[in-house]
């Protein structure tokens, strides 16, 4: 299949990342059109569930905010904001969480920043701030960040740590107190990246096809090893139907 | 002992009787749900000013009565309005421009810190943000903190977990109580005593509600304490936490009322254009609020019309096929 945009590329493979039969966390925008993508494609038996407290939604149309009257229909529980975020660190459900989140800034180890560009105190821009993003990803082991890839926006050092990657690497994470892991995957509109299981440096996994790895690091701040990288496999016909005709048939987010 | 016909009111006198100028404010709802706008347009008319506000994520509330010129200080988590606003417009420029001080913390954090309010506790204990700038860095001076005897000292405090390693934890994060001289909620259902009940998700209402010193309630429907009492697994609110009742069909339009109404889009869209221009946000001040006398005459503008393509179809408690681009 070769008519498909790089966008709908990027929730394909966003999707294709969540095992079946977890517990989804998703956000706004994309990570909601994920979520829905992989529930729909390859893992039926996985729950959504939103920050505002809505889990297992029905979804018969998209949120376009996590408060959206549409995560409230068909619900298994309408929960509220403290129980949701209990459910990250809970000892039994904690485990199980896959947290989809996006940023306007990243740097090397997966720290983001959602609050401001330029000084804290003076900024240049402000942005809606944390949300339940720090949470997630100070709580939950497995965590998926959608970023667009640009240089401006994968940058050396971050002007606000909004959300805690693996802080400074290595086991700074853990040494700072923080109880889940640093995310694992990074997904963007060119490609995939991972983290090294020791320096937990950002690493290139898979570039899209048509897209360079050299397109890639001219797109950062920062160098990334691409030894290992390889080309991802193109969204297959039925991947691209059920994204379009089911998770969001009005194009509210993936365009078209 | 307040009797029913005390707190039973009309909503201009509500806001004049709670809401003064410098009080510490906390609004209810979520980005495009149920946010008390007909409570914000007339704190806004009667010029309500230097008011400290508390939110975790309020979209539109905040963003209104920040540009209606309300608000000097603000602790809050998320700043947006899902995909109408990813920031928030007015709260952005005044941000910008130095008009707006801005304490921020994560949604969990404020929920935390109106539940610690709601229990009469100083704080409570979390993991989130130990090695971010959530945590390092202060928005509020220690200065002004020290000066407003309403402000903790501390933005937030780590320690060492009292209990040793026990639970394999070895800090904490704790963050301090909020108890709001008034917290507005807007909800689906309520009795002349107070007694409330909010239909779909509660958010954090309950605990805004709780941890406020007084309790303003607008509601979509006002109903016997009969018929609250009959339905008591639906109720989330005791009356004797509220301070007003205020009967305001529509009052959280143009957000979404869960079983009554959808946001409005078209609506959302326009103020889109308002907030992004200075004379245009002025101009929309003046004939959306200022020259309008109460929220049935903001509904008059909307009109008809546009209400019944918002109206919520009884099936899913939303407006289906509603046209939200």
């Amino acid at each position: 299949m070769d008519d498909y945009t790089l966008r709908e590329l990027m929730t394909i493979a966003a999707a294709r990342q969540i095992n079946d039969g977890a517990i989804i966390f998703c956000g706004t925008g994309i990570s909601m059109v994920a979520a829905m993508a992989a529930k729909h494609i390859n893992a039926p038996n996985s729950t959504i569930f939103f920050e505002t407290g809505a889990i297992d939604s029905v979804l018969e149309e998209l949120p376009l905010a996590v408060a959206d009257p549409r995560v409230m229909y068909y619900t298994a529980v309408n929960g509220g904001l403290i129980d949701s975020f209990g459910y990250m660190q809970n000892r039994k459900t904690g485990k199980q969480v896959v947290g989809v989140i996006g940023a306007a800034q990243i740097d090397c180890y997966g720290n983001l920043n959602s609050t401001v560009i330029g000084d804290y105190h003076k900024p240049k821009v402000r942005f809606s701030g944390s949300g339940g993003a720090c949470d997630v990803a100070s709580f939950v082991d497995n965590s998926i960040i959608f970023m667009q890839h640009e240089k401006r926006k994968f940058v050396n050092k971050v002007d606000y740590l909004t959300s805690p990657g693996w802080l400074d690497g290595g086991d700074s994470r853990e040494r700072a107190g923080l109880p889940g892991k640093g995310p694992s995957k990074v997904i963007t509109n060119m490609a995939i990246m991972g983290f090294d299981k020791v320096t937990r440096k950002m690493v290139l996994e898979n570039y899209y096809p048509g897209i360079t790895p050299e397109k890639i690091l001219e797109n950062m701040e920062f160098e990334v090893d691409i030894s290992q990288a390889s080309e991802l496999s193109p969204p297959t016909r039925d991947e691209i139907k059920i994204l379009r005709e089911k998770c969001d048939p009005q194009g509210l987010i993936i365009g078209r | 002992m307040t009797t029913r016909s005390e707190k039973l009111m009309d909503l201009s006198t509500a806001i004049s009787t709670f809401v003064s100028d410098g009080c510490h404010l906390s609004i209810g709802g979520f980005t495009v749900n149920r946010n008390p706008m007909a409570a914000v347009y007339e704190i806004i008319r009667q010029k309500k000013r230097k008011i400290h506000l508390y939110a975790h994520s309020n979209g539109q509330g905040v963003d209104e009565l920040v540009g209606g010129g309300c608000v000097d200080r603000i602790e809050i988590a998320y700043g947006g309005n899902g995909r109408f606003a990813p920031t928030c417009i007015r709260f952005k420029r005044a941000v910008q421009e130095g008009s707006l001080l801005v304490e921020d913390y994560s949604n969990y954090q404020m929920t935390l810190r109106f539940l610690a309010g709601a229990m009469g506790v100083p704080c409570l204990p979390t993991r989130s943000s130990l090695g971010t700038d959530i945590f390092n860095k202060w928005g509020f001076s220690r200065e002004l903190r020290e000066q407003d005897p309403k402000l903790p000292n501390e933005k937030m405090v780590a320690a060492d977990n009292p209990f040793g390693g026990w639970a394999d934890t070895e800090k904490l994060v704790f963050v301090p109580a909020i108890n709001p001289d008034v917290t507005i909620i807007h909800v689906q259902q309520a009795d002349e005593l107070g007694t409330s009940q909010i239909q779909g998700l509660p958010m954090a209402d309950v605990e805004q509600a709780k941890a406020a010193k007084h309790l303003i309630v607008t509601c979509e429907k006002l109903v016997s304490s009969h018929e609250m009492k009959s339905q008591s697994d639906a109720n989330q609110i005791p009356h004797f936490c509220v301070d007003a009742v205020v009967h305001v069909p529509g009052g959280a339009y143009p957000t979404a009322c869960y079983n009554y109404y959808d946001y409005d889009p078209m609506f959302l869209n326009d103020y889109k254009k308002f907030a992004s221009d200075d004379a245009m946000f002025a101009k929309y001040l003046n004939e959306y609020i200022h020259l309008v006398k109460n929220h049935q005459e903001r509904l008059d503008i909307a009109g008809e019309e546009r209400l019944a393509v918002i109206a919520a179809d009884p099936r899913t408690g939303y407006a289906v096929n509603l046209d939200r681009k």
